[in-house]
């Protein structure tokens, strides 16, 4: 039993979204309707209740060497999304119910059993990955395969791909590969390859790292993401100046009119 | 065999030219965000490319809140009573019209059936609102707000029922603790339960409202005191100095607030202000600030029948804008859930 993580890595990636069949298939997911988004090839087009792993089509103008095509085309890029897993996750923090754990491998699990789908931790994920599935209420998201884990397996997404583009193992272990990577990605010559694990913020690290070529932005990867417990302090700090003037002010007015109906 | 259709005679395999064609198509829809074309211009067109600039394909990095319109509602309701159990309180305590004391005691109580039902009724599984009680988590506004809830319920619950018996029964002691304890407990609940739903959605990841924490409970919560106030005088207390005093601070607050709005210059925050949920908001500002406090003003100069007149339309505005205030930042949170700018940190184009 050791603290995992996931290491996704784009540049390997080739889009053939093995990792989402088999994470529907694994935990029974439903479909998410046959609808073309109309711009990419990405009909899909984020995780949600539905998807927990997502693959990325990002396309990039010409740009010669760019995921060496042929420099009058457009490339592509892929990149597997999915539930970060955050050292201090929003969701967990702010699920009044208590079904959201992390799990003994480091995972944020959302007990389906406990949810009772009030959809506050929608509203407090920085990602954008937890999302209340409308039929049935409860919300939904990565599992980090947390049945499979519990029995020595590994996560039915990782087991899937193809080209090992998704790495999964004990986290410290997978740092030290990403770093190995990213030094041998940069001596290739692919100076923009850049890892990603939002440690530098509040979120204070992912149990999903990436490794992408470019700006992470255009993968949707938030640059500053914040948990929003941070704001708590302000926020009560606010809602006591609140009560006070609310307690201050009917205790003056009615004051005030005794007196003056007093003379 | 037969020829599978896509290589059919007469009918064109993808080449080097049509590639290059649908290059050109590609370059233009770039250069000038849309093709010329006929015949070319499939749904979705011109093709987003995902940049830096543009995020990932421009499509939402957050996800929407997922309340429907109980949760504004419930926040007008509990907002309301909490803020009518305080006023209650105290007006109890200075030793006031007992007539307002009670109505105040009625509203809170209300408020007290209400808003669980509301809360329950947009759980995605009501039967499991106990599991909100399985914890107690300081770090979480929702869990927090749970616990005051079921202490705002009992206390003023508690009040209304030893209110009603009295009046049947006559005063008997054991009735008469009941009052005062659940008295002080609405008092001590009611503080919070006015204002927490500020809390609830400025502790948030959705932008609009984040950047909004240090106004949103003090908002909210003149917003609540405002509607607790007009559903008092419209219940007839339109002749207590006290209730104007209080009417007119919280329009005033509500005037600022409603300024603050509209003079803001961060694009995170133009959900209040343009577009349909920036109508909503302006609409509730108005009603609760500007309009309620000119009426306030108008029956403070005039007399008798009018005045009390004046002040009913002042209540009746307060209380429509505190209710749709509510309904447009709840609004504004799903229009700034969509905006994939403000999480990305990419600067708007008006910028
Ligand atoms: S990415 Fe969102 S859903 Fe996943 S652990 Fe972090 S806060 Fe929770
Ligand atoms: S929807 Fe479920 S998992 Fe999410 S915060 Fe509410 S109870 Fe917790």
């Amino acid at each position: 039993m050791s603290v995992t993580a996931f290491l996704t890595d784009s540049t390997l990636c080739i889009g053939c979204k093995a990792c989402e069949v088999a994470c529907k298939e694994w935990n029974g997911i439903g479909e998410d309707g046959l609808d073309w988004s109309g711009f990419s090839y990405d009909n899909t087009g984020a995780v949600g209740a539905s998807t927990w792993r997502h693959v990325k089509f990002v396309e990039h103008a010409p740009e010669p060497g760019f995921g060496g095509n042929a420099p009058e085309l457009n490339s592509w890029a892929f990149s597997s999304d999915v539930c970060k897993h955050c050292e201090e996750a929003g969701c967990l923090e702010a699920c009044p119910t208590g079904a959201i754990v992390r799990t003994e491998f480091g995972g944020v699990y959302v007990q389906p059993d406990i949810c009772n789908g009030c959809g506050y931790c929608v509203v407090a994920c920085p990602f954008g990955v937890v999302d209340k599935n409308r039929d049935d209420g409860r919300a939904f998201k990565c599992t980090f395969c947390y049945d499979r884990q519990k029995v020595g397996l590994v996560p039915a997404c990782a087991k899937a791909c193809p080209t090992e583009s998704i790495k999964f193992g004990e986290i410290e272990s997978l740092r030290g590969k990403a770093r190995e990577r990213m030094i041998e990605l940069h001596g290739r010559g692919m100076k923009d390859a850049t890892f990603y694990d939002a440690s530098d913020s509040s979120v204070r690290g992912t149990h999903a790292m990436f490794i992408v070529r470019g700006d992470p932005r255009s993968y949707n990867l938030p640059p500053k993401p914040e948990v929003p417990t941070i704001y708590l302090k302000k926020g009560w700090t606010s809602s006591a100046i609140g009560a006070g003037l609310l307690l201050a002010g009917s205790l003056l007015a009615f004051l005030f009119e005794n007196g003056r109906d007093g003379r | 065999m037969s020829v599978p259709s896509r290589l059919a005679p007469g009918r064109r395999t993808p080449d080097l030219d049509s590639e290059q064609k649908l290059v050109e198509i590609r370059r233009e829809a770039e250069r000038r965000g849309e093709v010329k074309s006929a015949g070319i211009r499939p749904a979705g067109s011109p093709f987003p490319i995902a940049s830096p600039d543009t995020g990932y394909y421009g499509i939402p990095l957050l996800k929407k809140p997922a309340w429907t319109w109980e949760i504004p509602l419930y926040f007008f309701v509990g907002g309301a009573a909490g803020a009518a159990a305080v006023v209650g309180a105290i007006a109890d305590y200075t030793g006031a019209d007992r007539r307002l004391v009670r109505d105040a005691r009625w509203i809170a109580a209300a408020g007290a059936v209400i808003s669980p039902a509301l809360l329950i009724a947009d759980l995605g599984r009501p039967s499991r609102f106990l599991n909100m009680l399985r914890v107690f988590k300081l770090r979480s506004p929702m869990s927090m707000g749970a616990w005051t809830l079921v202490g705002f319920v009992s206390g003023a619950s508690a009040t209304a029922f030893a209110q009603f018996m009295q009046d049947r029964y006559g005063p008997l002691l054991p009735l008469r603790v009941i009052e005062n304890a659940g008295q002080a407990v609405s008092l001590a609940f009611g503080l919070p339960f006015s204002n927490y739903t500020g809390v609830l959605i400025g502790a948030t990841a959705i932008p609009v409202w984040n950047e909004s924490i240090n106004e949103l409970p003090i908002h909210f919560g003149m917003s609540g005191l405002s509607s607790a106030v007009g559903m008092l005088e419209l219940m007839g207390h339109r002749k207590s100095r006290a209730l104007q005093w209080l009417g007119f601070g919280a329009a005033i607050f509500e005037c600022m607030e409603e300024l603050r709005i509209e003079t803001h210059r961060l694009a995170c925050l133009d959900p209040l202000r343009k577009g349909g949920s920036g109508a909503v908001v302006r609409v509730g500002g108005v009603l609760s600030g500007p309009v309620s406090l000119g009426l306030r003003v108008l029956s403070f100069l005039s007399r008798g029948e009018q005045a009390r007149d004046l002040r009913k339309w002042a209540a009746m505005s307060a209380i429509a804008g505190s209710l749709i205030t509510r309904f447009g930042w709840l609004h504004a949170g799903d229009v700034s859930a969509q905006d994939w700018r403000e999480p990305l940190r990419i600067p708007h184009a008006s910028e």
